[in-house]
């Protein structure tokens, strides 16, 4: 299946929780699937941390890999794209296509770099919600997504209460905790303390923060995955060799399997990206505009819900799952809820295919056929 | 392994239970299974129906069935469950297999305008029996686990159960004998004759 990216740029200026003003908005979207004459099967899909557009499929046959959520979306898949139109966009702030602090402020000609105004997930919300008007739709049935897709997920559910039959928030949470924002701050750390960074301009100096990048991306890494599976898949094993180097260099398989995600990311990701989307992952709190009390931010949303979380997950753990549930229990809204036991982690969201395509498919049939019954 | 009942004839108790909502109730099922009871109380009784249910697969099944199902140990608290907001919660055979059965009772009829629980009768006189006779615990075909295999770890009689409503002062609104065969002596002496009972609580 080959998908083509799209853009769509924003015809007003869009408004920021910062009080800025962004202009020229583009937002970097693909479409897989047909939307049907009533415009009702359309499901957005919103992405992680470091996710882009191209959720599933390829975009030309050549292509080494597919979109990041291949497993789940596509013909006959847990979303099946013969059935629905699947909408996925890149963040605003992001590296992929959307607005981000590599993109050229249209004010000086130049890139925004640190001149990027810091955003939130709800800025990252009411950018999609133009796409989604634009798009001509008038309901979503489903938002959809695992992590900061998940904050996303709550946000749109929340600020745009009418426009969605149902919502899957995946291993996530309604406000990020002290552990997560700690973790952000580590990695922002370990890019601003690059030589290379020159303050965010590091692309005037022809250099790039890429050590800083990786060590980023090594720390957030280990909190996608657990203890459990960090020994099932490397234990105390050695990379190609017999006994310990007694020196400094990769002797456990660990260690490779780390700075060998640490290179590949830096390849794909921009640093600055990365410190404006941790931003907003850290400022997210669904409570901040209702006192801090989660029953009463949730009081007007309308969608029905499918919380899923994972056993295994201490980065967004079950219990930040059970809270969002009682909340929702206690605002009497219909929701279902899983707890799926895995060992992997949070990275679990994109590793239990088969659990979670079963039960994401079971949901939105039954979310779909009580569209089509109304 | 978690409880179908597709089929309510099997379930003279489920019967009883499902006679006594109405059109718009609210229902919470704890431990409701894979939702098939719920399915028939949101289909043929037109409720607006929640389970809870600690079994990944049965929750998979509900979410299927289109039920809305919440995960969870229903011996975990309940707080979040506000007082008389559920028109009926039922509880059918699993108090059996809750560690504090006098806690879940308080808990629901806290949380249902009604309670209905469907409790099994451990001194039906096929359980005196076995256990008279053949000086074995008792296999009935609603308990017919081994003593060291069984989830049930708090059986109790009809007599028991009534006992512990007056001491909750809770009051029985109704109390609904579950024959398996003697129809008129389970009314008459529910503790010998009745395989199990329900009983409509409210605090």
């Amino acid at each position: 299946m080959l998908t083509t990216p799209q853009d769509f740029r924003l015809p007003e200026p869009l408004k920021l929780d910062c009080g800025r003003e962004l202009k020229e908005v583009n937002i970097r979207f693909e479409t897989v699937g047909t939307l049907n004459a009533d415009r009702s099967n359309a499901i957005l899909i919103n992405h992680a941390l470091t996710g882009d557009a191209h959720v599933c499929g390829k975009h030309s046959p050549e292509d080494r890999k597919p979109g990041w959520w291949d497993t789940m979306i596509g013909p006959g898949k847990g979303i099946d794209t013969d059935k629905y139109f699947v909408i996925c966009s890149n963040v605003l702030g992001g590296c992929s296509g959307t607005t981000g602090p590599l993109s050229i402020d249209p004010d000086t000609g130049k890139p925004y770099n640190l001149n990027f105004p810091v955003i939130t997930v709800a800025d990252m919300v009411r950018a999609q919600k133009a796409l989604i008007d634009h798009l001509g739709i008038k309901k979503l049935l489903a938002v959809v997504g695992g992590s900061m897709g998940g904050m996303q997920v709550l946000e749109w559910a929340v600020s745009y209460p009418e426009m969605m039959k149902c919502v899957i928030p995946i291993a996530t949470t309604s406000r990020m905790s002290a552990q997560g924002i700690a973790f952000d701050w580590i990695g922002r750390e370990a890019i601003q303390s690059d030589p290379q960074w020159h303050d965010g301009n590091y692309k005037a100096f022809s250099s790039n923060p890429g050590r800083g990048l990786a060590v980023a991306r090594m720390i957030a890494h280990i909190t996608y995955l657990s203890d459990e599976s960090m020994t099932r898949k490397f234990g105390r094993n050695l990379q190609n060799k017999e006994s310990y180097s007694f020196d400094f260099a990769h002797d456990f398989a660990v260690e490779s399997y780390l700075e060998y995600q640490g290179r590949r990311f830096v390849e794909r990701f921009d640093a600055n990206s990365y410190c404006y989307i941790t931003r907003a992952t850290d400022y997210f709190d669904l409570t901040a505009h209702a006192g801090g009390d989660l029953d009463k931010a949730l009081e007007n949303v309308k969608a029905d819900f499918l919380v899923v979380s994972f056993s295994s997950d201490w980065l967004f753990p079950p219990s930040d799952s059970h809270e969002l549930v009682r909340a929702l229990l206690r605002n009497r809204k219909k929701v279902s809820y899983s707890d799926v036991q895995s060992s992997y982690g949070h990275d679990a969201f994109l590793l239990e295919v088969e659990t979670l395509s079963r039960m994401i498919r079971d949901f939105l049939n039954n979310q779909m056929q009580e569209v089509v019954n109304v | 392994m978690f409880k179908a009942h597709r089929d309510l004839n099997m379930r003279p108790d489920l019967e009883f239970i499902s006679s006594l909502v109405k059109p718009g109730d609210r229902i919470l099922d704890l431990g409701c299974g894979d939702g098939s009871f719920l399915c028939h109380l949101r289909d043929d009784r037109k409720a607006d129906v929640l389970g809870i249910e600690i079994d990944p697969a049965a929750v998979g099944r509900c979410i299927a069935n289109g039920i809305p199902v919440v995960q969870r140990d229903f011996s975990d608290p309940m707080d979040f469950l506000a007082d008389k907001s559920f028109d009926l919660v039922i509880l059918s055979q699993t108090l059996q297999e809750n560690k504090a059965p006098d806690q879940l009772l308080k808990e629901i009829v806290r949380i249902g305008k009604l309670a209905a629980v469907s409790v099994i009768n451990f001194a039906h006189f096929s359980c005196r029996f076995q256990l008279m006779f053949r000086g074995e615990m008792p296999r009935t075909p609603q308990i017919p686990y081994h003593w060291y295999d069984t989830p049930n770890i708090h059986l109790s009689t009809i007599d028991d159960f009534r006992k512990l409503c007056h001491q909750l002062e809770f009051d029985i609104v109704e109390e609904v004998p579950i024959p398996a065969r003697f129809p008129r002596l389970s009314k008459l002496y529910p503790n010998f004759f009745a395989v199990g009972g329900v009983f409509v609580l409210k605090s």
